[in-house]
């Protein structure tokens, strides 16, 4: 018991959760640019640094919509963002109208089993600001890596899986389930806070 | 001028000792007519048997058994000598060749931009020692005298024109670069150091002695000057090596070719100019040879991220037979621009910088692996992104929500799907200019589970709806 944890630190990181919330909301980092989802994270947004897991009901179920904005943000500040191996062709008109600089998006093109060493390396380089991968399978193991790659690198990793995957544990910080009917975010996980048990309903489709 | 002069006493021996990797194993080099082979150079393991250079190869083979044989190899030892001059070229603009296995090196120059003589040689050296060669250093005032006295002295800094005689004087006359038969004469007059010649009247000597010995003595003190001919770096950067047995694994590879990369980003530094592309030839006892093509987006020179990169390449590369020689030959070398780092870089804890990243993911996954995206000012959406090399805004916006951020690679046929049309029609009807014509009405729809597509039904053949995209 040699070492002596800084409590402020610790309550810092949120590792430990206070049963009497602070009411207030500490600045977010990085917002994910919807409003209502933000005020029930617990870091206000998108956990900065960490790997955030979003499961599909199926591919294309409206998982842009829930991380255009924050792309929008990151190409705005110069921050490149990468689409490794994505299940359709991103169509550039509509994600050049959802506000994102197509100079700071880059696709990365691999097989299956390159997929998570592609998204690896990227996290790991420093010179991606978020990185997004549809892994076809992923185990705990895999997404740990990605987790550790995305502390190393400090960017954001975004993780589309099928919605089977959630009954699974994950090392990702924030876990959101995205439904179809009725259209609404689960967060089933979030590190450093309940997850709110209320899900929250889509904004109005784009 | 000041001049350094690098001596390399076992360049044979360390051209051969740097591409093997068991140094500690007993090796001799080979000189001489067939009938009477002698030892030219010993490494420290045979030395230890008690092989000498100089003895004949049969009295070697009585002393001891296991010693490996190799032949000396002028061509080597040139090409050598090339990369050693192109490696000294980044430090100096005159670089001379003059003196077989030594480098000369105007430095008065340099030392501007390399620091004090002191710091300047550590690194020298360092370097040289990286490249598995072994050194003499001496700097002086004119390029015979750093010569000369490299033959005496190692790490010896004269740097003034008296300091340089000084040093001269006591020099022996044997080692002093004179013709045979004039040293000799020297010797047998009682002339041990070159203080004592100097002491002569020029006119006897001039009587007694050929021409060139009193040039030789003015060009050592400095009086006349000698005219080196000067390296000029060549354009392409091209080297050899031969394996000398046959390796058929990646693996074992690799140690040769980072050898030669650690050469190509010598050569590099030494031109300020880095490789966009470059070809390893690996050559087979028979057939034509496996070319490996390494080519990359921006110019580098980082010897490290050479041979990773080379590395991605040859892994998946399959090898129809034994490798026998490597070959790396590089044309296309442009001016080399670091990158720019800003002192208050927001991301200044970046790992790897982003061409890195790109090359470290194109080497493995493909050249086209790693694209941008392009939005193009065309309304038929198949048309309306493109995949570039670097992406780019396009200058035909659409309005947010009115197109599907996924794009299916190709439409499929929405049958047996239940789904909903839900809104009115819009018309995409263009391109009748280049062959590409269509005529379609397209509707957004949402399946029974809640997911909203844009489908679109041809106008030329009617039918069901084709689904193009996901508004996700």
């Amino acid at each position: 018991m040699g070492a002596v944890v800084d409590l402020d630190r610790l309550l810092d990181q949120r590792r430990v959760w206070r049963g009497r919330q602070a009411q207030v909301q500490p600045k977010a980092l990085q917002p994910t640019g919807h409003a209502r989802l933000d005020e029930r994270l617990p870091e206000g947004g998108w956990p900065a640094a960490a790997l955030t897991e979003l499961l599909l009901a199926s591919p294309g179920c409206g998982e842009l919509q829930l991380m255009w904005p924050a792309m929008a943000r990151l190409t705005a500040e110069g921050g490149r963002v990468v689409l490794v191996a994505p299940p359709f062709i991103p169509f550039a008109p509509a994600w050049q109208a959802a506000g994102i600089d197509l100079r700071w998006l880059v696709q990365v093109d691999a097989e299956q089993a390159d997929t998570l060493w592609a998204a690896e390396q990227c996290l790991r380089s420093g010179s991606c600001a978020a990185v997004v991968c549809w892994p076809e399978r992923a185990d705990d193991r895999a997404l740990r890596r990605l987790q550790v790659a995305a502390e190393t690198g400090q960017a954001l990793a975004f993780a589309c899986r099928p919605h089977q995957a959630q009954l699974n544990a994950s090392p990702a910080a924030l876990r959101i389930a995205i439904d179809t009917r009725p259209a609404q975010w689960r967060v089933i996980k979030s590190r450093g806070g309940m997850p709110p048990a209320v899900p929250i309903a889509c904004p109005g489709q784009g | 001028m000041l001049w350094a002069c690098i001596v390399f006493p076992q360049l044979a021996l360390d051209s051969i000792l740097r591409e093997r990797d068991d140094p500690d194993t007993p090796l001799v080099l080979l000189g001489g007519p067939a009938q009477r082979r002698v030892l030219q150079a010993v490494n420290p393991a045979a030395a230890a048997l008690g092989l000498r250079a100089g003895q004949t190869l049969t009295a070697a083979r009585a002393l001891a058994e296991a010693f490996t044989c190799l032949e000396v190899d002028a061509k080597r030892i040139d090409a050598l000598q090339q990369l050693l001059a192109a490696w000294a070229y980044r430090f100096s603009a005159q670089v001379s060749l003059h003196y077989p296995r030594a480098l000369l090196l105007e430095v008065g120059s340099s030392l501007k931009l390399f620091g004090p003589w002191p710091a300047f040689q550590a690194r020298l050296r360092e370097e040289l020692a990286e490249l598995g060669l072994r050194q003499r250093i001496v700097l002086a005032s004119n390029p015979v005298a750093a010569r000369i006295l490299a033959n005496a002295h190692d790490g010896l800094a004269v740097s003034d024109a008296d300091a340089t005689r000084m040093a001269l004087l006591s020099m022996p006359v044997q080692r002093l670069g004179l013709p045979a038969d004039a040293a000799e004469a020297f010797a047998r007059m009682g002339l041990k150091q070159l203080g004592q010649v100097l002491a002569l009247p020029r006119s006897t000597l001039a009587r007694r002695f050929p021409a060139q010995v009193q040039l030789h003595l003015d060009q050592l003190l400095g009086l006349r000057s000698l005219g080196l001919d000067f390296y000029q770096p060549p354009d392409r950067f091209e080297t050899r090596l031969e394996l000398n047995f046959d390796v058929a694994s990646h693996q074992a590879l690799l140690f040769p070719l980072r050898r030669m990369l650690n050469d190509l980003a010598a050569f590099l530094a030494g031109r300020d100019c880095g490789v966009q592309r470059f070809r390893v030839y690996l050559e087979h006892a028979q057939g034509a040879d496996t070319q490996l093509d390494v080519g990359l987006l921006a110019a580098e020179r980082d010897a490290g991220m050479l041979l990773e990169l080379a590395r991605g390449r040859l892994e998946p590369l399959r090898l129809p037979a034994p490798v026998r020689n490597l070959r790396l030959v590089a044309d296309d070398l442009p001016p080399f621009v670091p990158q720019h780092q800003a002192l208050f870089d927001p991301r200044a804890q970046q790992l790897q910088p982003w061409e890195q990243l790109r090359e470290r993911l194109r080497a493995r996954l493909g050249d086209e692996a790693v694209k941008g995206l392009l939005a193009a000012a065309d309304h038929r959406p198949e048309h309306a992104w493109q995949a570039v090399e670097q992406g780019a805004l396009g200058n035909m916006p659409v309005a947010p929500g009115s197109r599907p951020g996924w794009l299916l690679a190709t439409p499929t046929l929405l049958d047996g799907l239940a789904y909903q049309v839900q809104g009115q029609a819009e018309r995409i009807e263009s391109g009748w200019w280049d062959g590409g014509d269509v005529r379609r009405d397209y509707y957004r729809i949402e399946t029974r589970e809640g997911l909203r597509g844009w489908a679109y039904r041809d106008l030329s053949q009617g039918g069901p709806l084709w689904l193009q995209g996901w508004f996700a």
